[in-house]
Order: C-alpha cells, then structure tokens, then sequence
C-alpha cells in the first residue's frame, strides 16, 4: 500500500476535485431537461393509458347496441349461434364452450412438460446443457402462429386420425394439443426462472439435512417458487385463450356446443375472425356480436387475470 | 434426544487425556481441486467424538471446503476432484459405498448466513425428521419442542410456531438453523462461522447453545474469532494455503503452539 501513495503525484487529488466541479457546472445547463423529462414521461404514460380506455369505451359502447337488440340472458344462455341464418340466433355457449375446452387441452399438454422441463432444467441439467436449452426455448416461443395451426392441420390431425378412426377432419382435439406444444416454452422457461431465484442457500439447507434432490424440488423449491409458477400457467393460459389463428385453421367454424373433443368447435377467436372475414355490414346485429364476443373475452380475461394475482399471492412464501 | 435413538453412553470427559476419545472422521492425505485450483493439501486431521473441533486460519484457506468434503456439499461444485481418505466412524464416504443422503442424516450442518426455508417455524423444525419418514404428528411435535429448547429459541416462538421463520431476527434464525439440525438427531454438526453474521448478544447464545449441546453431539466449527475458539473448543486445526499446519488441543495451541505461523496468526500478526 506504501508503496502506491509514493508513487502517485499529489497533484492528482487536486485535479480530480477540479474535473468534477467543472462537470457540476456543465451539468447545471442540463437541468432543465432534468425537470422537463418527467412531464413528458408523464405525458407518454397518460397517452397509453387513454389509449387502451378508448378501446374499451368503444367495446364497451358498441356491445350496448347488441344487447339493444339481443336479450342479455338469451345471449349468456343460448346454446346455438346462428348469425346467418332466417332465424338468427345469439348463444355465446358454444363459442365459451370452444374457448375452454381447446384450452384446456392446451394445458393438460403444457403444464406437466412445461413443469418438469423446468424442473430438470434448474435442479439437474448441468450449466453447459441449460445454456444450450434457455435460449432454444425462447427462439421456439418464438415461432408464428400460423406455422403452429399450418401444422395442426396438415400433421397433427392427419396423425391423430390414424389413432382415433372416428376424429372429424376439423377438431378441438388437434389444435389444442398444438396450443399446448406452442405455450410449453413459455411455462418451461418462467417456472424455470421461478425455481432458478429460489437461493441456493435454501437448497443447500434442506440438501445438508439428507434430503435428495427430488425431495428438495418437491417440498422446497416448488413450494417457494409456487406464485411463479402459477404467473406462467397463468399466462399460459391467457395465452391459449387468446389464440386465434391455430383454432381458426385447424378446429373449424362448426358452432358446436358439445363435450365431444373430436369435433370441430369454434372459439371466441375463430368467431371473431370468421365474421371480420366475411361481409357482415356495419350496424347489423353480426356486426354488433363481434363486440359482445370481444367484451366477453376481454372480461374473461381479466377476471382470470385478477384471480390468478389472488391465488399467487396466497401461495407466496417469501425469501 | 432418546426418543430417536439410543447412543452409548461415552466415557466421563477426561480434560487430560482427549486421545482416548474415539475419532468419528478421520482424514487421510486429502486432496482437493477445484478444476486445476488446489484447494486443499495433502489434510491428515481426525475429528473427536464428543469434542468440539475448531477450525481456524485466513480466508481462503480452505476451512469451508474441509468442511464441506466431511458432509460431501463440495460435490456440489462442478470440476471438483477429491483424492485420499476420508472415513467417518470407519466408513469411506468417498467412495460410492455410502449414500450422501445416509451421510448426511447423520451430519447436519448450519451455514453462515442463516437459511431458514421459507415455511413456518414448526415446519422448519419437522423438515428433516419428515424427510426421513417420521410423519406421527405427536412425534414430531415433541421433536419440534425438543429441538427448539436444545437451541434456546422455544421460550422466544412457542406461541409463533406456525408463523414463517422469516419474521425472526437473524440470530434466532441461526438457531432456528441450529433447530433444524437437531431435529435429525446429528451425530456431527458441522457449523461454518454460524456467528459471523450476527450481534454479539445473538453470537454469545449460540455460543452457550453449542456448550449445552457438546455432550451429545461432535461439533466442528469454522471460525474467525480467536477468543471464540479459546472459550468453545476441545481442539483446534490451524489451516494455511489449503495445507494443514498444526493440531492440538486449544489449551496448546493458544498457549503454546509449535508452529511460529500459529503463533502469529492466532496474535493478529497476519491473516
Ligand atoms: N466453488 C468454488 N469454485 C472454485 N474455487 C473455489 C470454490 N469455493 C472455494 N474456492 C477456492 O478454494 C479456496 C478455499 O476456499 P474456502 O474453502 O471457501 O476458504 P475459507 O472457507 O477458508 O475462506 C479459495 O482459494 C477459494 O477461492
Ligand atoms: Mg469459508
């Protein structure tokens, strides 16, 4: 250490004291930017968000007009939609139906691979195969859509019939299960990254006291990454929800209300592309059902939204 | 704790005559590479029944990884390579011969920073006991409250036991970790500077907490505190450089050490 202090000129303290007081006072030029720049993130911030309130408001109003002209119950409660026909009728059930059960099927595939490829990719791949992996799931997550529902339709399917003589050309069945490869990823990695922030420290502890390594996962690590866990199923399922082109391609526009996953059904979604799609006019009552549908599954987003924030936060265990 | 299992009852401590103590672990020409980094040099060292084994020296020299090779964690580290012996009670636990899971049922360990899990005090406390098939709730209830008074922390959470150990302080957290070590009724327990983190009133219970449970249980401990080692051990190892410079019982090492480097280490001339 003496030897440092000799070495260095003493001057040097003197002109680092002089370079910062320079640097102060070039810095008051500035500050007025400094003043500004919170104003205008403000501005930014506000725009976005009444962006998004004028969406809803016009969902919200446009939806108004349907229930002008449908009944609120016969919409919540019909089985059948019909929007073309002489008799039209205005059930969303079926398309409620469509929506939950393709994702459904989407999560009995994603949750359980996407869990375990967690699991083993926190608690037992070594550093050289999770650098190879993590990256290889994001690049998958990244694959459009439309390749997935292009590959329902001409893979999936055709495969599945060979298995189950009595599947329909279009079905639930083959979408959802490609949903469910496309959402694998994505709860891989987030349930991942859950597990990967739990400290070592804990893993360590409850190592030292003879626990294997799968006991460890099961009654240490999963318990306290439990809230991250059920943020990616979450999501996963938002995910599914919201999916549009591998259900439009691959399950069909048959608005079946019915338990039977080998026939074709119609999700929200596909609804909305079908009748954007075609010509329905402007202020037809089809026309008013895009904005009911779209309402519906907005709400039923945001009520699972919100639920999943309750259940996370009750399974929390803090670290 | 007899409600595990039953121990031999060990000869009356003999102050003047340690030899006859039996060693649990015994280590023989131990050498450790942390990829090519020679962590630790060629270690003879055994580690008395029923004593309490210091284990001193600057950082770095590799007491935490001695530490860690006797309960196996050093595996943990990738590129680790190990050669030598290391036996506890006449066993080779380098070789495949013993489950480390066997091993460390038997060898608890409490860290430096305090870990507890993120559950409830109680559950902290049963973790262990649960893991090795003890599910009969009283059972566990009265493990729970024994362990809990053997570390000195019952009278501060009896009435917060189903609350998370994340709301104690850090000093009633180490012995929390203490707790949890004792649940499983440890032959051993290997502790790496379990004060070094906390206030000196926390670091004097821990302290008197390792003296009330020194009949029961062989302890190894790690630490940076000099007057720690002269008040709570039997013995002490002096370690340099991964190398293993002098052993003997804390009396000669603090009082008369063979080696000029313990002398000056353990007077603050380096380290
Ligand atoms: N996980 C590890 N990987 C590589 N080197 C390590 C690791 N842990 C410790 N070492 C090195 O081994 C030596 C001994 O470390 P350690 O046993 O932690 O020392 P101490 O506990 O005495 O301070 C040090 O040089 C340290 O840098
Ligand atoms: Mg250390």
């Amino acid at each position: 250490m003496l030897n440092i202090n000799s070495n260095v000129p003493q001057k040097n303290d003197v002109r680092i004291r002089e370079l910062i007081e320079e640097k102060r006072q070039s810095r008051n030029f500035k500050g007025i930017v400094e003043k500004l720049i919170p104003s205008f993130l403000l501005v930014i911030a506000t725009l976005s968000i009444l962006t998004t309130a004028g969406i809803v408001y016009t969902l919200l109003s446009e939806t108004v007009q349907f229930f002008k002209r449908v009944p609120f119950l016969d919409f919540f409660t019909g089985t059948a939609l019909k929007p073309l026909s002489q008799t039209p009728e205005f059930g969303i059930l079926p398309l409620l139906m469509g929506t939950i059960t393709s994702s459904l099927i989407a999560m009995v595939v994603a949750g359980p691979i996407g869990l375990m490829a967690a699991i083993y990719l926190s608690q037992y791949a070594s550093e050289r195969v999770r650098k190879v992996f993590k990256p290889l799931l994001e690049i998958l997550a990244g694959i459009p859509t439309i390749v997935y529902g292009f590959f329902a339709f001409t893979f999936v399917t055709p495969l599945l019939r060979t298995l189950i003589p009595g599947l329909e050309a279009t079905n639930i069945l083959s979408p959802g299960i490609v949903m469910g490869v496309m959402i694998i990823p994505m709860i891989a990695s987030l349930s991942e990254d859950a597990m990967s922030s739990v400290p070592s420290s804990i893993r360590e502890g409850a190592l030292a006291l003879g626990s294997t390594k799968l006991e460890v996962t099961k009654k240490v690590i999963i318990p306290a990454a439990l809230s991250g866990i059920i943020a990616s199923f979450v999501l996963g399922i938002s995910r599914a929800i919201g999916e549009t082109m591998i259900v439009t391609i691959a399950s069909g526009s048959t608005k079946n209300f019915t338990f039977d996953i080998t026939q074709s059904m119609q999700t929200m979604t596909a609804y909305i592309v079908e009748v954007t799609g075609g010509d329905a006019p402007a202020g037809s009552t089809v026309y008013y059902s895009l904005y009911a549908v779209a309402m519906t599954l907005f709400i039923f987003t945001l009520l699972m939204n919100i639920g999943a924030r309750k259940i996370s936060r009750k399974f929390r265990e803090e670290y | 704790m007899t409600l595990l299992t039953e121990r031999q009852q060990t000869p009356l401590r003999m102050v003047e005559n340690k030899q006859w103590r039996k060693p649990v672990y015994e280590t023989n020409g131990l050498n450790l590479w942390y990829g090519t980094s020679h962590a630790l040099k060629n270690i003879d060292l055994s580690i008395h029944e029923k004593e309490v084994t210091a284990i001193i020296g600057p950082s770095g020299c590799g007491k935490s990884t001695y530490l860690k090779t006797l309960n196996r964690m050093v595996e943990m580290v990738p590129d680790v390579s190990i050669s030598g012996n290391v036996t506890f009670k006449g066993n080779n636990i380098l070789g495949k011969s013993m489950p480390v899971e066997m091993l460390r049922a038997k060898v608890g360990m409490v860290f430096q920073k305090p870990n507890p899990f993120p559950k409830s005090i109680y559950e902290n406390v049963a973790f262990g006991p649960k893991i090795h098939g003890i599910r009969n709730k009283t059972v566990l209830d009265q493990i729970v409250q024994e362990s809990l008074q053997k570390a000195a922390l019952w009278d501060e959470v009896k009435d917060r036991l189903h609350k998370s150990a994340y709301g104690l302080s850090g000093g009633q957290q180490q012995r929390l970790c203490i707790a949890r070590c004792l649940a499983i009724d440890p032959e051993v327990i290997l502790m790496d500077e379990p004060t070094s983190a906390l206030d000196p009133v926390s670091t004097h219970k821990v302290e008197e907490l390792i003296h009330s449970i020194k009949n029961d249980v062989t302890i190894a401990i790690v630490t940076h505190n000099m007057q720690q080692a002269a008040r709570i051990s039997d013995r002490t190892a002096f370690f340099l450089n991964g190398e293993i410079i002098e052993c003997d019982t804390t009396t000669a090492i603090f009082n008369h050490p063979a080696d000029h480097l313990t002398d000056d280490y353990i007077n603050g001339r380096f380290g």
